[in-house]
């Protein structure tokens, strides 16, 4: 493991793409140091996974997101993970989070309409015996996702100059 | 009338050269596909709590002109930032000129100390306006080779060989564009030793003071003893926060020189921009985070490119300030205009040819790593290629 992993973490989060090359070059380790860090990560389970950040507002497939809000009764033993669990086996849950405040989880769902999304809260999720009662939020417009706005042009405007 | 208007240029002016830092962009930003490792500005938008503050002012109507010096809130944040930052006391309402970039007072001072044939020493290779503002002071730029196996640092006894009875102004380029070279402490400390018992004034350039990649943050000459009564320091906005087009930078040092400097900018300038001013007041309070996350950024950047330039075989030292680096050409054969110049044709990269920062810059490139880790593996890929083919 290298000593600076945290850094390393911060490029692999900022860019998934990046080359061992460059991330070695620029943590100041050697290609094989980094590798050995990257397995050591992903076998402890802090690197779990690596995926493209995609506007698909600007393909021509729909895609329709909303935000959940559940409260929910906690299992008498397992408390909140056991319904968890349930829900989160749902490929159409994209993230699940356990909240403080007025409500208990809180689910990203995507899906292909609003109808389905609506159909799948109605069918699996307010069917639950724990859920005590649902609020669905969709998204009408995405302008920034996991650190990248989606803004229509990102282009280096710098202009000639005597410098 | 009977002379042509051109006639009307004064000489000076017109035996100023164009720069050649310019002369491969205009081709390349004509040219499709092509990248660049040339823009000496940072990549980064000025980050968004100094912009929002720049707004808000705009919104409260905060649209005068200022002071002439600055706003006086300004002025001592700046003399705050001096003294938590290098230990230097000033006094912001008379040891402070808030200007037009660091390039305003660079100009300034030096139209208020020469005089006519008076010598100002410029280490090079260094930034492309010390001689030409010189010049147009009525003073004569008077160029220190620095040595690539020195790191380019000024060393004292290049600083000795330069100093004749007419020498009045030693500029201190240092963290320097375009080499990324910085000078030490004890680099410091000899040079002090040489001028102490000399009336030498000095201009040091330290808009790059934050852009340091060493063990020890960069220390300015003004903190080393018997120093501080002739420094002039220049310093702005510009590089460490990302705000190249706000055009604010400032002036420290003693209260005669500044206030003669105010004389200057009073007429010629009247005051700095006023909406840049207030954002900056949030960028010395609140943006030292800011500066943190960019010297990461390029610190990285820095790396990945010096190592790259070294397994091409373009020997690169290693820069520990600033956001270039200066790779030695001269084993392809070839001289820096015409390294560009294939370089661009062949593989559409524009770099800067050594030679546009002082004739010391011939057989050298500047690249500067202010772009993303993207761009700058597209252009170090291909250059690589080039140098491939060259063998
Ligand atoms: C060494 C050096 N000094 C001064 C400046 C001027 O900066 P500004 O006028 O934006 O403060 C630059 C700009 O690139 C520079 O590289």
């Amino acid at each position: 493991m290298i000593e600076n992993s945290e850094k390393l973490l911060e490029l692999l989060e900022k860019d998934g793409d990046i080359s061992l090359e460059n991330a070695a070059a620029m943590l100041g380790a050697t290609t094989a140091e980094v590798a050995e860090t990257m397995d050591e990560l992903k076998k402890q389970q802090i690197i779990v996974g690596k995926s493209a950040i995609i506007n698909w507002e600007r393909t021509q497939w729909e895609n329709v997101n909303a935000i959940i809000e559940l409260k929910v009764t906690p299992h008498r033993n397992l408390g909140f993970d056991r319904i968890a669990e349930r829900i989160y086996q749902y490929p159409q849950v994209k993230s699940l989070y356990l909240m403080s405040g007025g409500y208990d989880l809180a689910l990203m769902v995507e899906g292909k309409t609003m109808k389905e999304i609506a159909f799948f809260v109605a069918e699996h999720l307010a069917s639950m015996e724990a859920v005590i009662s649902t609020a669905t939020h969709f998204v009408l417009k995405k302008y920034k996702e996991r650190g990248v706005m989606f803004k229509s042009e990102n282009k280096d405007d710098r202009e000639v100059i005597t410098i | 009338m009977t002379k042509p208007p051109k006639e009307y240029i004064n000489d000076v002016v017109s035996g100023i050269k164009p720069s050649g830092i310019r002369r491969y962009f205009g081709i390349a930003s004509e040219m499709k596909d092509a990248v660049s490792l040339g823009v000496g500005e940072p990549d980064f938008v000025t980050p968004w709590h100094i912009r929002d503050e720049g707004i808000y002012t705009l919104e409260k109507g905060y649209t005068h002109y200022t002071a002439n010096a600055g706003l006086k809130e300004l002025r001592i944040e700046i003399a705050n930032y001096m003294r938590r930052r290098f230990n230097l006391e000033y006094d912001g309402l008379n040891q402070v000129l808030v200007t037009v970039g660091g390039s305003e007072a660079i100009d300034l001072f030096l139209r208020t100390v020469l005089e006519k044939g008076d010598e100002v020493l410029i280490p090079e290779p260094s930034f492309v306006c010390y001689a030409p503002l010189t010049s147009l002071a009525g003073g004569t730029p008077v160029p220190i080779v620095l040595k690539e196996e020195n790191n380019f640092r000024l060393k004292a006894d290049e600083l000795r060989a330069a100093i004749t009875p007419k020498t009045k102004v030693l500029v201190l380029p240092f963290p320097n564009n375009p080499t990324g070279a910085i000078m030490e402490k004890s680099d410091l400390e000899e040079i002090a030793e040489v001028i102490r018992d000399k009336d030498i004034f000095v201009l040091s350039d330290e808009i790059y003071a934050e852009l340091t990649y060493g063990e020890s943050r960069h220390i300015s000459i003004a903190e080393i003893d018997g120093m501080y009564e002739r420094t002039i320091i220049v310093s702005g906005f510009s590089k460490a926060y990302a705000m190249t087009g706000w055009r604010l930078g400032y002036a420290c040092g003693c209260p005669d020189i500044i206030k003669a400097m105010t004389k200057v900018h009073q007429f010629a300038i009247m005051s700095a921009p006023t909406t840049a001013q207030y954002a900056a007041i949030e960028a010395l309070r609140n943006g030292d985070d800011d500066i943190l996350m960019m010297r990461e950024e390029y610190n990285g950047r820095r790396r990945m490119i010096v190592d790259s330039f070294n397994k091409m075989g373009l020997h690169c030292f290693e820069p520990l300030g600033a956001f270039y680096c200066f790779p030695n050409i001269s084993s392809t054969g070839l001289c820096s205009d015409d390294f560009c110049e294939k370089l661009l044709y062949s593989k559409k990269v524009a770099v800067v040819p050594g030679n546009a920062f002082g004739d010391s810059g011939e057989g050298f490139i500047r690249c500067s790593y202010a772009y993303s880790v993207k761009d700058i593996q597209v252009a170090l890929d291909r250059i690589g290629e080039f140098i491939e083919e060259l063998k």
